[in-house]
């Protein structure tokens, strides 16, 4: 694999991270718990979705074969997906999709500060931009996170049973393969051992606060990165890309 | 291209005075700080302009009413260009545009994108309406990307405000 090459799927990566977790979101739209957090989630899929078209237009561009930003996110099929693990899985209660957006965030977060010093101007202009954006995301879900564990036993035996269920994906977020050796060394991308720190910083004192407790590194379910995913992968891509597929080249 | 000649920067600014903020629609994409630049290089006209937030759909719409508001002028040759560097804050909206905003009942950001309220810090926010610092944020996230929700204690009234970012 070249360099040209790992940028072309690195940008995938962010970009469908982005697509598909901005994609659960917006499920909720219409069905928020209370009128304030419907808005605010749909504002973070916005925010989420304006990201991934950034990735998913570099991404056509690195790639130069004539694809748009839409043939990437409506014309893949689920195995070219390399989003990871973490932001396919289903909404469940209102908790569950708060810890997934948490454990998202924590990540993300770091991972934009550090693509803010890329050697790719680019990619360093996009995560000067989301990295703000970000941080409100990560605000709200670990306020929620707080409130949930720390409030009533329903709540915080909700948290807890999200965050137990969610947890084996977490190790999808910090695989590294040649993709990120390659761009390691170029200086695009960051190594993932300092992101780590970052993100285990965050869990700790979010959960502290929220007296829920970190599960266990157990299995980890691995292989997004790779375009292998759980079973609801395909249903979503089979919702979202409906329109295109069977009207190939709608537009509105 | 005899009009190239009565092309120029400050004609094709004044111009871009009638572009609003399609949300926000009494005030400009200058007073936003949206409209980055403008270039006319042998009567080429190049506009370059930023998003405010990343996902922000009026960026598309402010982008069709530049191109149109040049049309209507008579002006052909141009290009609308975005970035993203360096990224859009709050403080570049104008004085003008912060006054502008609080007439339409939107409480302007804080004055400076401190990270302080990024992170987390409640800032002080006075009511559009009455005045009133004795106001409390329901969500973060209000009616667009860049609003908050905020309601008054006082008036008891609910508004926007554009937060810090
Ligand atoms: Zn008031």
């Amino acid at each position: 694999m070249d360099q040209h090459q790992a940028l072309l799927t690195y940008c995938l990566r962010r970009g469908d991270d982005n697509l598909i977790l901005s994609h659960r979101l917006g499920e909720w739209c219409g069905h928020g718990p209370q009128l304030e957090e419907d808005i605010a989630l749909t504002n973070r899929a916005l925010d989420l979705i304006g990201q991934a078209r950034n990735y998913l237009q570099y991404a056509a561009e690195v790639e130069g074969k004539g694809r748009t930003e839409d043939d990437l996110a409506f014309l893949r099929s689920e195995r070219q997906f390399v989003n990871t693990m973490l932001v396919e899985q289903l909404n469940g209660d209102y908790a569950h999709t708060i810890c997934r957006s948490f454990l998202y965030d924590a990540w993300h977060l770091p991972l934009q500060q550090a693509l803010t010093k890329s050697a790719d101007e680019r990619i360093a202009a996009i995560a000067g931009k989301a990295v703000k954006e970000v941080s409100y995301h990560l605000r709200t879900s670990s306020e929620w996170m707080i409130r949930f564990g720390d409030g009533t036993e329903e709540s915080h035996v909700r948290a807890q049973t999200a965050l137990d269920a969610l947890w084996t994906f977490t190790g999808d977020l910090f695989v590294q393969d040649d993709v990120d050796a390659i761009l390691v060394k170029a200086g695009v991308v960051p190594d993932m051992a300092p992101i780590r720190s970052a993100f285990d910083k965050t869990v700790e004192t979010v959960l502290a606060e929220a007296t829920l407790e970190r599960p266990v590194d157990g299995h980890m379910a691995t292989g997004g990165r790779q375009g292998k995913h759980s079973e609801h992968l395909g249903y979503l891509l089979a919702e979202m890309q409906y329109l295109q597929r069977a009207h190939p080249g709608a537009q509105w | 291209m005899t009009e190239a000649q009565h092309i120029t920067k400050e004609r094709i600014l004044a111009l871009l005075e009638n572009v609003k903020d399609p949300e926000v629609p009494v005030i400009s994409i200058r007073e936003l700080g949206v409209l980055r630049d403008v270039s006319v290089e042998t009567g080429v006209v190049v506009v370059t302009i930023t998003p405010t937030y990343t996902g922000c759909p009026a960026m598309d719409v402010m982008k069709a009413d530049i191109e149109h508001e040049l049309r209507a002028s008579g002006i052909q040759d141009f290009e609308v260009k975005q970035v993203l560097a360096p990224a859009w804050t709050t403080d570049w909206i104008s004085d003008e545009g912060r006054s502008k905003l609080k007439g339409y009942g939107i409480a302007p950001p804080e004055r400076t994108a401190d990270i302080r309220a990024l992170k987390g810090a409640q800032p002080i926010v006075a009511c559009p309406q009455c005045g009133s610092k004795n106001t409390v944020m329901l969500s973060p996230f209000g009616s667009t990307a860049c609003k908050a929700l905020w309601k008054c204690n006082d008036c008891l009234e609910p508004f926007d405000q554009f937060k810090c970012l």
